[in-house]
């Protein structure tokens, strides 16, 4: 039993101000520094592994830009000990890196209140439900791209010498593919972009299921999702493709000009031609190529003989058939980047503020 | 001023109403227990006093007029909720640290010396406090943030009689001391009786009684009399009738002056029997009019 007496209340008139923003700073520190660890430990342990591979990666590529003649052997050997960790050699592994934060930092700020109920606690404050949130949402939002940035532009310096289409390099398959989903949102501002979202798509998703682990569950569903589509399909639609007639060359990677195809279709007589039917010409149009063999003697010289697809292409072209196809030129990196940037950017911010409206509006 | 007032205020989640049309209005400068069994709709009056719940219907205001969940309400509304969640993984300090950096007022004094006081070490996680001491820490914070009204769901209900004591306690010394508003909820009666100076009984999610505890005592009575002679007594509002081999007790609404039937007896009733007989009959209790209400139709009278 308490003998203590509470001293009279202040002044009243400051009631009428809301409790300054930056106080909020030190509560999302506190509840957040274990998320935010986590993560910048997780990013740094990684990013020391990239360092030491690009720190080689560099090396070897210095060493086989260098060397002269470039046909000769000791060049060849050079340029086959250039290569990629198996690790970071598709891109795909990292890929996975945005969604961890978006499930792991995004997802618990707000199902973990919810969760346990000490939303009661923290929107009964003077400080405001929607003014906590956005207090809390906007600051670990901007961390988490901040970290995700500085890691991106390690892992674009890690990935330079791949795309610096010089001989004797240009065996190297990666530069045409520098829009590909691999590669693409590892670099340049996409992976920070990525991030944002990843932790904006948390955020929302456990104010909506107000479950941790669900909501980390979501979160990764939707990332993956978002991912696909736009690495499969709306990447290479942002600007309208240039389309190229009977241009059998992008089959070859052409490293003064790295192109990405977009679609491939047939055309005979101004109408399309299904692809399976496509497929059922080129065939019997190879068959029909191939020199008939009786003897294995024969057949020795008939394997020189034998129809390359270029042959049976041009064959078909002479006759009336037309192969269109559609491609993206590398050199559009940076701008395909900045319109990835921006909607995802758009995506977040208008994430965020549905998740704001919804800890305004929501009914416990 | 009125600390809470309701009017038609409504709640329905999915097609059940958890509170309807209720209409109250509870002065400043009482204890007021909110009494009603499970599912009465305590906790939602409580949750849309102080904006966790929006109204389905009706409207709620606190502290005078401030619309329930606005800023100018948050700052003067201290609340408590049910089982009192806190952040398990952060130490009392934490907390202290925590409230002062969420409000404009915070006494990091008063809130030290009173932890002090109860013994709860300032470097303990709140989740490794016991129940009692969780509560306690809950009920510092509210009133280290010297709020204007207090508000409190079921506060002593996971709370063992001493830890129970000691938190009733406090509650009335900060009352006393500093004339904060009390409103809580409880089905603990026996507690009520010794805190209580204010008494709203909800029922099926209605108000059932509303007034000020020593008017509903004084004007109430407990009549008893022979079990045949029940009819003698027709002449007053029955608020329950219990009616046995011989005898028959009823609690009407009559003051001391009122007369007793001849063959009768009148006694002076108890907040808890006074409760219990109400929460008995929830349909046919008339309700004693809440003389605060001048410009609203009684509530909860039954249809």
């Amino acid at each position: 039993m308490t003998a203590l007496s509470i001293p009279a209340r202040p002044a009243e008139d400051a009631s009428l101000r809301p409790v300054p923003w930056r106080r909020m700073g030190w509560v999302t520190w506190r509840q957040h520094r274990f998320a935010l660890t986590g993560v910048v430990v997780f990013l740094g342990a990684v990013a020391v592994y990239v360092w030491i591979n690009g720190l080689q990666l560099h090396h070897a590529y210095a060493a086989a830009a260098a060397c002269h003649p470039a046909t000769s052997l000791a060049c060849s050997r050079l340029i086959g000990e250039f290569r990629v960790g198996s690790f970071l050699a598709n891109g795909f592994n990292l890929q996975a890196v945005p969604a961890l934060i978006g499930a792991f930092a995004g997802a618990p700020v707000l199902a973990r209140e919810l969760e346990t109920g000490t939303f009661r606690y923290a929107w009964t404050q003077g400080f405001g439900r929607w003014r906590w949130a956005l207090a809390k949402l906007v600051p670990l939002a901007v961390a988490v791209t901040a970290a995700a940035g500085a890691f991106s532009a390690l892992l674009s310096w890690y990935y330079q010498p791949l795309f610096l289409a010089r001989n004797p390099l240009t065996l190297f398959p990666i530069p045409s593919n520098s829009l590909g989903a691999g590669m693409f949102d590892l670099r340049g501002v996409a992976f920070a972009a990525w991030t944002l979202a990843a932790f904006a798509i948390g955020a929302l998703a456990g104010m909506l299921i107000r479950r941790v682990v669900s909501a980390m569950a979501v979160t990764l569903a939707a990332y993956a999702g978002l991912a696909f589509a736009t690495g499969l399909y709306l990447r290479l639609h942002y600007l309208p493709p240039e389309v190229a007639r009977n241009s059998f060359s992008f089959f070859v990677s052409d490293p003064a000009r790295p192109v990405v195809v977009v679609s491939q279709w047939w055309t005979k007589g101004g109408t399309t031609v299904s692809p399976s039917a496509m497929n059922q010409v080129i065939n019997s149009t190879f068959q029909r190529m191939m020199p008939v063999v009786h003897s294995s003697k024969e057949g020795a010289v008939a394997a020189l003989k034998q129809p390359t697809n270029l042959h049976v292409l041009h064959f078909l072209t002479q006759h009336g058939y037309t192969q269109w196809t559609s491609y993206q030129q590398a050199s559009r990196f940076w701008p395909i980047q900045w319109i990835e940037g921006g909607w995802l950017f758009a995506l977040a911010v208008l994430l965020m503020a549905a998740t704001v409206w919804l800890v305004r509006r929501r009914a416990a | 001023m009125n600390v809470i007032e309701a009017s038609g205020l409504g709640k329905r989640y999915g097609s059940t109403w958890a509170l309807r049309e209720c209409t109250l209005a509870i002065p400043a400068g009482h204890v007021a227990a909110l009494v009603g069994p499970n599912g009465a709709g305590k906790t939602t009056l409580l949750n849309m006093a102080v904006g966790l719940a929006t109204p389905s219907a009706g409207r709620v205001t606190v502290l005078g007029g401030r619309p329930a969940g606005s800023l100018a309400a948050l700052d003067g509304i201290a609340f408590v909720a049910q089982d009192t969640p806190m952040y398990k993984n952060l130490s009392a300090a934490d907390m202290l640290h925590l409230t002062r950096n969420l409000n404009h007022r915070f006494d990091q004094h008063y809130a030290e010396a009173r932890l002090a006081d109860l013994g709860i070490p300032l470097k303990r996680k709140a989740g490794r406090l016991s129940g009692g001491q969780q509560a306690q820490l809950a009920l510092t914070l509210a009133l280290a943030r010297h709020p204007l009204l207090l508000l409190l769901d079921e506060p002593v209900a996971m709370l063992d009689p001493i830890a129970r004591h000691d938190f009733m306690a406090t509650v009335l010394t900060a009352m006393a001391d500093e004339g904060v508003s009390v409103v809580l909820s409880s089905h603990v009666l026996a507690e009520l009786e010794r805190v209580a100076d204010y008494l709203i009984v909800l029922s099926r999610g209605q108000v059932q009684v509303a007034g000020e505890v020593d008017d509903l005592l004084a004007s109430h009575r407990m009549l008893t009399g022979p079990a045949g002679e029940v009819a003698r007594c027709a002449g007053r509002p029955v608020v329950q009738l219990r009616r046995g081999e011989v005898q028959a007790h009823m609690l009407v609404r009559a003051t001391a002056d009122n007369p007793v039937p001849a063959g009768w007896e009148a006694h002076p009733v108890g907040l808890e029997e006074l409760v219990l007989a109400y929460l008995r009959e929830p349909g046919a209790a008339a309700l004693p009019g809440p003389t605060l209400l001048r410009d609203a139709e009684p509530s909860g009278v039954t249809q």
